[in-house]
């Protein structure tokens, strides 16, 4: 897909004037903080699970090679194929050559973030294939040609309204002409009209949330059963994931899906959670003949090792965004690319260079929300505050943020300059805030005083106000 | 596609700063995933048996299924054509070919009709066997298999399942080890099934039935009742 994180401030001031989204917003903060801190509050272990999760996840990334030759073998055990891509294009590729190997026309799709990654629909088509989205929220908006604003709730900035609007555009083919109105009409109708793909479909797609290295399974969770149709009808299995899914075995992956389901929708368990190894075995009724992994990596491997390497454990259940005041502000669309809200803010700039991304780190209040939710603990604003010193190193911040930054090391490192100054500043501005205790106005601060006032300081600094006091060093 | 699982194994080891892992190491990874450590177990679930059968229960119930407990199998096909009657499904059926559930008294009530196999779109009713259930939360584990095809937990709109009391676990440790004792390889699909189908992509307001069933109704089989 098209990037325009580097876009970002006309992107979030568009959002933040749109007030349908806003309502949309205001609905997502309710609901996902007050549901996650009942489901953890409902497991006294929950604390104590995230501090193993993390740790599991950290061993599993100190052995990420034996982990991936291991997981592969045990694939091809089972009768399935592992297929290794580097990046977005080599992905693609394999794809497309499956599902032309089978002559197919129709793919069906279960939710995958990594599918938006790589834009595997876009090349899909390009290639005369038409591949359809089930999960609803990534229906709808496929069929408005838009992206994911959210990664677990892909439609989250629509409202009912727009998505009867979308049906009855595109539902009259069916035959399906009447306007509807309620959401269960809706979830209805887009079941009604998704059933016949399912069966149609010559592949299916599907991401998945884990790969386990015991028994070669990928595991996806979902609460639709659209993964589990879209697995299971099509000739074709095609699993889509990357490498730094894996769980060494059936223990650690209860392990991590009992802190992601909380973490992600408060639920205590989604209602599908499903385990595939190999294709459908020789006396089984149904299932798929064929059954493909593709290990992605794009820009993965190159994380390890560094300072992003915590990165990794990130298992995409959506609460950093969920918690964020920036994302709860301007919504996922702004941030310009697949991944939005603090995870994106760190994983964006990765996958699709600095230069592009450079203003999502900053796009952070540095509150950490973010990283006190984060079910693999996650130090977000730290790899945040990581990526401001890349782009600083590399002069790729704004010159007046250069030039400020240089000008106060400059003045910090003379104690007297630097008492003379701020001494001058606290005077300065209580002088200009004439006794109202704080400023509306301030000259070349006019973005910043355009949404608050600052605070007026006392006119003194504290070291003269220590002094006064009778201070000593 | 070789070169591109060499370049991305090279780059790991790279950034790990090693080469291969020595035999040690390995031996050790090896060992641990034949004896899979447990981490923290939710205490919830480590109850005596039946306090587990009534957790189950109560955790299935949370997560909108309908839970029905019978003294014996032979009831099932009664207690079926009652709960069809209930809520307004036809009564044909689709039953996989696992005896627990094919060979059970069906004839007894000759209004409901029956096919056994995997089943189609036009299916309304499934009815299959469980391998286990998860009284942590509430959850069925579903395997795919010559008798159990994996169709009938997600095209039916009303699945009813069949699990016998002695198959509940208080966590799903247990039910992996049973999982690996039963089975010499894992079978191609086990579903974790945790309520009726939904979505709450809409307007994020929860609504039950999306592309799997819309009811999910277990039927406990419990001898010592
Ligand atoms: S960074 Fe943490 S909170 Fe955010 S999506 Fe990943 S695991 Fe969830």
């Amino acid at each position: 897909m098209q990037t325009t994180s580097i876009h970002f401030k006309a992107n979030a001031r568009r959002a933040l004037a749109d007030e349908s989204l806003q309502r949309s917003l205001t609905r997502m903060r309710v609901g996902f903080q007050h549901k996650r801190a009942a489901a953890a509050a409902k497991l006294p272990e929950f604390e104590t699970l995230r501090d193993e999760a993390r740790d599991l996840k950290d061993h599993v990334l100190e052995h990420l090679d034996f982990y991936l030759e291991a997981f592969e073998a045990k694939v091809k055990e089972q009768g399935g194929h592992v297929h290794w891509a580097r990046d977005a294009a080599e992905a693609r590729q394999i794809i497309l050559d499956i599902c032309q190997a089978v002559n197919a026309r129709t793919v069906t799709k279960g939710k995958s973030m990594i599918s938006e990654e790589i834009g595997l629909n876009e090349h899909l088509q390009a290639h005369g294939l038409t591949p359809i989205e089930t999960d609803l929220g990534e229906y709808i908006i496929q069929l408005r040609q838009e992206h994911p604003s959210h990664i677990i709730a892909p439609a989250l900035h629509l409202h009912k309204e727009d998505v009867a609007e979308t049906f009855h555009q595109h539902h009259a083919q069916y035959g399906l002409t009447r306007k509807l109105s309620q959401a269960p009409e809706l979830l209805s109708e887009a079941r009604q009209v998704l059933r016949s793909q399912f069966l149609a479909a010559d592949v299916g797609i599907t991401g998945a949330n884990f790969c386990v290295v015991e028994t070669g399974s990928t595991v996806i969770v979902t609460n639709e059963g659209n993964g589990d149709l879209t697995q299971t009808l099509p000739k074709v299995h095609i699993a889509l994931t990357s490498i730094d899914k894996l769980a060494p075995t059936l223990d650690d992956v209860t392990l991590l899906l009992r802190v992601l389901v909380r973490s992600a929708t408060g639920q205590e368990a989604s209602v599908y959670t499903t385990f595939s190894s190999g294709p459908r075995r020789a006396d089984d009724l149904d299932g798929p003949e064929q059954f493909h992994v593709v290990l992605l990596d794009n820009g993965r491997s190159a994380m390890l090792g560094t300072e992003f390497q915590d990165m990794l454990r990130c298992i995409r259940c959506g609460a950093c965004m969920n918690h964020c005041p920036v994302y709860g502000a301007v919504g996922g669309h702004a941030y310009g690319w697949v991944y939005p809200g603090p995870m994106g803010a760190v994983l964006t700039p990765q996958m699709t260079g600095i230069e592009q991304a450079g203003h999502l780190p900053n796009a952070s209040t540095f509150c950490g929300r973010c990283e006190a939710v984060c079910p693999v603990r996650i130090p977000l604003p730290k790899l945040m505050r990581h990526w401001r010193e890349h782009e600083f190193q590399r002069h790729l911040s704004p010159r007046s943020v250069r030039y400020g930054v240089r000008a106060w090391a400059f003045a910090v490192r003379r104690p007297a300059l630097y008492q003379r100054l701020s001494g001058l500043g606290a005077w300065l501005l209580k002088r200009l805030a004439r006794g109202r205790g704080r400023l509306s106005r301030l000259p070349l601060a006019g973005g910043w005083t355009a949404g608050r006032d600052l605070p007026a300081p006392s006119g003194q600094t504290f070291q003269q106000q220590w002094r006064q006091r009778g201070g000593h060093r | 596609m070789s070169t591109a699982r060499d370049a991305i194994l090279t780059t790991l080891r790279r950034q790990l700063k090693r080469g291969s892992l020595a035999d040690e190491p390995r031996q050790r990874l090896q060992h641990r995933l034949q004896h899979p450590p447990r981490h923290t177990i939710p205490q919830r679930g480590l109850v005596p048996h039946s306090e587990q059968v009534n957790l189950f229960i109560q955790m299935a119930e949370r997560a909108d299924a309908s839970v029905q407990r019978l003294s014996t199998a032979a009831a099932i096909p009664a207690a079926v054509a009652d709960y069809l009657h209930r809520h307004n499904l036809p009564s044909e059926l689709i039953v996989a070919p696992d005896p627990s559930v094919a060979e059970l008294p069906w004839s007894e009530h000759p209004s409901m009709r029956l096919r056994i196999g995997a089943a189609q779109d036009q299916d309304k009713v499934s009815v299959s066997p469980a391998f286990a259930g998860i009284a942590e939360t509430g959850t069925l584990m579903v395997l795919s298999g010559a008798h159990t095809p994996t169709t009938l937990n997600f095209l039916p709109d009303a699945h009813i399942v069949v699990l016998p009391a002695p198959q509940i676990v208080g966590c799903y440790e247990e039910a992996w080890q049973r999982l690996r004792e039963h089975a010499v390889a894992m079978p191609r699909t086990v579903n974790l099934i945790t309520g009726p189908s939904r979505s709450a992509d809409i307007e994020q307001t929860l609504q039950l039935g999306a592309h799997g069933p819309i009811h999910l109704h277990i039927v406990i089989v419990d001898p010592s009742m």
